[in-house]
């Protein structure tokens, strides 16, 4: 009797996963359907490919889940993205690359790089952070504005051209894996993306910072009268997202063997859109790291069934923005439902 | 033809816990002032919510002109000759009077013959008309935003003029007017009488009612209690109608001892000239002080001023002979105040966030390991000992805080405040909305806390708790304290007699 009872139990929770994530569980099915259709879906390289573009959308997403959880948001990480691949990537160049962007510098240690990209990043996630607590701006029109003066700064910076001619170990060291070549490995960017995770859930659940941002996301005053320092909290958020995209954006260069001020366009909405399919709330004070990483490795599983299926990839974006829409409008279903 | 314009007979609302409205009624003349009058919480606005149509009332009555009628909604209220001035006024400030006045009704013409568009010369001609009506002399194409509190009220009367109202409800008109202003206010009234429009006046102010009123009903306890011509009564004996209550044994007995002087505010004066100001008290260790007085008394502001939530221009706060530097409530808090806000849903509680999330909000540095992570174990203790003490209903720590009962959330935010273990606590309105059963707990709570040397401020708008509980009470009108009463002579006549002197 009491077997059955916790079978019931067992099942009745497996259905309030399904139906509480229908996105997420619609997608593995159909993950599965286009697995047994089409060949070479369930390949080693196929996995690798998606653990990777996964895992560098991860951090993005990370970054602005801080901002969205206490009812913010950052529409200026894609451009973020593109300002720190374009540095790292200039910085980067061979000392005896003809086209070197910067001549009057000589060639740099790639981990030194890895440290002004960082610092660049904190600047914008701080001006950013200052913007919103200090003049009150909406982080909406804030990161807006922002976004606009990032891709500015870049595109002159770059010269609006593609930056290439990096130094070997910079793109081998980022795009390096473990395993053989041909059956199972995992590309470092696994790993990177397995720290942050592991980093940001310990801040998210165990320290005081992530404490404050559940609080300001669930009310803001409240936090305020409890003795939260909500400006300082939320300048920290905006400059932790801001660190974030920097990493995100020096991988992606080497990633991609090349930068350009373009690059990482259009991120933000996949980062906000990852978080918001993995449970992040638009209402504020709630999302978990382990909820993020589905969303966005859901995502990521969209955009290569859709390549595997061989549609015009002009509809890619119909379909993710189908897919916003849709995750943002059962998310708020919930709340609307117990008012 | 009735004697009467509009009556409301025998009526009772009941909300959850008590009854708001218990058989009242009120009875208004065409040309005359009706002065409503009641403690807070007496049902007044209750009873004028029931008449224009925002409550539905369970049982009773509305008749105008003798005949029986049912008011649906406001809009159905203002087409029977309703209208109503809210306390609150809510006008839209980027618009222009004209806008303002005609919102939702605007006077339309038909563009080449068939496109309907709002006829702005005759709007504008109309409000202009309207503002004379009132003795106003602006611009009807003035934006609202631009205007004083008494000129936007003007603007507010105006609008219910336009509707050609028979009968016009005032609540609390002259909360936020200077002297030369409520005289121009009631000029208008008086002109609004000569045109036999009935005018039911909610104040608290004496003077005010014995000045301007023709009649006055008083309710107490969602009551009625009777009407009178104004001219036969005093500010004695309508204190007496308004307050005559027995008190019960509601109140846990009080073992606490005051001690010596540990908190003092001198001089206190708010950034708005018509909040609080030079505000002077003191409180002694294991004091229980009551602060009593009407709404709009300014206590609630009073007291987030202290503690840092609002500004103030001058004055001083003194802690054990030390004065504080308070600029937002973590520098309250980090010297021992604790402040338990007015609004629970608003201020109070995250909703979404968990039990043991909203207990341990300000007080997370106590459980740290290493300097910086959060022991769970020492969190999940945090609450396991309040919901023991404080008797808390809730399934699990992990409980999101806004599925429990009012009372349950408010003995979470007690104890949010208890981990910080303060010295001062601030406590405002602790018991509102709160049942009968769990206030005696929190009453109790709170005992306790001043026996054992904790230092209690209690803004209570309920007269009986504030006797109840009070080792002394403060009481306070329009943002200056008026007098401070012992607590064993307290009495709700001499309460009631400083929280009205008005000046």
């Amino acid at each position: 009797m009491q077997k059955s009872a916790s079978n019931e139990n067992i099942s009745k929770k497996i259905i309030k996963t399904i139906t509480g994530n229908p996105i997420v569980f619609l997608l593995i099915i159909a993950a599965i359907v286009v697995g047994f259709i089409k060949d070479n879906f369930f390949s080693w390289a196929n996995l690798s490919n998606l653990i990777s573009n996964t895992a560098v959308r991860f951090l993005i997403a990370l970054g602005v889940s801080g901002c969205l959880i206490t009812k913010g948001t950052d529409l200026s990480a894609g451009r973020q993205v593109g300002f720190a691949a374009v540095i790292a990537g200039i910085l980067c160049q061979r000392g005896d690359y003809n086209g070197r962007l910067w001549k009057f510098v000589p060639e740099m240690n790639i981990f030194l790089v890895f440290a002004i990209v960082i610092a660049m990043g904190l600047i914008w996630g701080l001006i950013n952070g200052l913007i919103v607590t200090k003049l009150h701006v909406p982080p909406f029109i804030a990161t807006l504005g922002t976004q606009t003066i990032i891709y500015g700064i870049s595109l002159v910076i770059s010269d609006a051209q593609p930056i290439g001619g990096f130094q070997r170990l910079y793109t081998t060291l980022i795009n390096g894996r473990i395993g053989s070549t041909r059956g199972f490995h995992l590309p470092y960017l696994f790993f990177v993306a397995v720290i942050f995770g592991v980093v940001f859930w310990f801040i998210y659940n165990k320290m005081r910072h992530g404490k404050y941002m559940y609080a300001i996301g669930g009310n803001e005053v409240a936090a305020e009268v409890s003795g939260v320092n909500t400006t300082r909290t939320l300048i920290r958020i905006y400059a932790t997202a801001g660190i974030m995209y920097a990493i995100a954006g020096y991988l992606l260069a080497a990633k991609s063997g090349g930068a350009s001020a373009s690059m990482g366009q259009g991120y933000e909405l996949e980062a906000i859109a990852g978080c918001t399919i993995g449970g992040v709330s638009t209402t504020g004070g709630i999302g978990t790291v382990p909820g993020i990483l589905v969303g966005v490795l859901v995502f990521e599983l969209l955009k290569i069934i859709l390549q595997f299926l061989g549609v015009n990839p002009y509809y890619n974006y119909v379909v993710q923005g189908l897919v916003i829409v849709l995750a943002v409008s059962l998310d708020i279903r919930k709340y609307i439902a117990k008012k | 033809m009735s004697e009467y314009v509009l009556e409301m007979i025998d009526v009772s609302k009941p909300f959850p816990g008590v009854k708001a409205l218990d058989h009242a009624q009120l009875k208004l003349r065409p040309g005359r002032v009706h002065a409503l009058m009641g403690e807070n919480g007496a049902g007044k606005s209750t009873l004028m919510k029931c008449m224009f149509g925002i409550y539905k009332m369970d049982q009773g009555q509305i008749r105008i002109d003798g005949q029986p009628v049912t008011v649906s909604d406001p809009m159905d209220a203002l087409h029977k000759g309703i209208a109503m001035v809210h306390q609150e006024l809510q006008p839209i400030p980027a618009r222009t009077v004209g806008e303002n006045i005609f919102l939702g009704r605007y006077p339309m013409k038909k563009l080449l013959g068939f496109i309907p568009v709002i006829d702005h010369k005759k709007m504008y001609e109309d409000t202009a008309g309207l503002l004379k009506k009132v003795r106003m002399h602006f611009d009807p194409r003035q934006k609202v935003g631009e205007l004083s509190v008494s000129q936007m009220q003007s603007v507010e009367i105006a609008k219910a003029v336009s509707a050609n109202c028979r009968v016009l409800i005032l609540d609390e008109p002259t909360s936020s007017l200077t002297a030369n202003e409520v005289d121009a206010l009631f000029r208008i009234i008086e002109d609004l009488k000569a045109e036999n429009v009935a005018i039911v006046y909610i104040s608290h102010k004496m003077d005010e009612i014995l000045r301007i009123s023709d009649d006055v009903t008083i309710m107490r306890d969602g009551c009625y209690i009777g009407t009178w011509e104004a001219k036969e009564l005093t500010t004695d004996k309508i204190i007496t109608q308004m307050v005559g209550r027995e008190l019960t044994n509601l109140y846990p007995k009080r073992m606490n001892v005051p001690g010596e002087v540990v908190f003092e505010v001198k001089n206190f004066t708010s950034i708005n000239p018509r909040s609080f100001r030079n505000v002077s008290f003191e409180l002694r260790k294991g004091e229980i002080l009551g602060v009593g007085g009407l709404v709009g008394a300014q206590r609630t502001e009073l007291m987030e001023g202290l503690f840092g939530i609002r500004s103030h221009t001058t004055g001083q706060i003194f802690y054990k002979g030390k004065e504080l530097r308070i600029a937002r409530p973590k520098d309250a808090i980090d010297q021992g105040i604790a402040m338990l806000t007015e609004d629970r849903r608003g201020s109070g509680i995250m909703g979404v966030l968990s039990v043991a999330d909203n207990i341990s909000i300000s007080s997370l540095s106590k459980y740290l390991d290493y300097g910086f992570a959060i022991n769970g174990a020492k969190v999940e203790k945090l609450v396991q000992d309040n919901v023991e003490k404080m008797n808390i209903k809730t399934p699990s720590s992990k409980t999101q805080i806004k599925s429990l009962s009012g009372g349950n959330q408010q003995k979470v935010l007690v104890g949010r405040w208890l981990a910080n273990d303060p010295d001062v606590l601030i406590l405002d309105e602790l018991t509102r909305g709160i049942d009968v059963g769990a206030k005696y707990e929190i009453y109790c709570i709170i005992e306790e806390l001043a026996r054992e040397g904790k230092s209690i401020i209690m803004i209570s708008s309920e007269m009986s708790e504030l006797i109840g509980m009070s080792d002394r009470i403060m009481v306070m009108c329009d943002g200056r304290v008026t007098g401070f009463i012992d607590g064993q002579q307290a009495t709700q006549e001499n309460i009631m007699a400083l929280a009205t002197q008005f000046e």
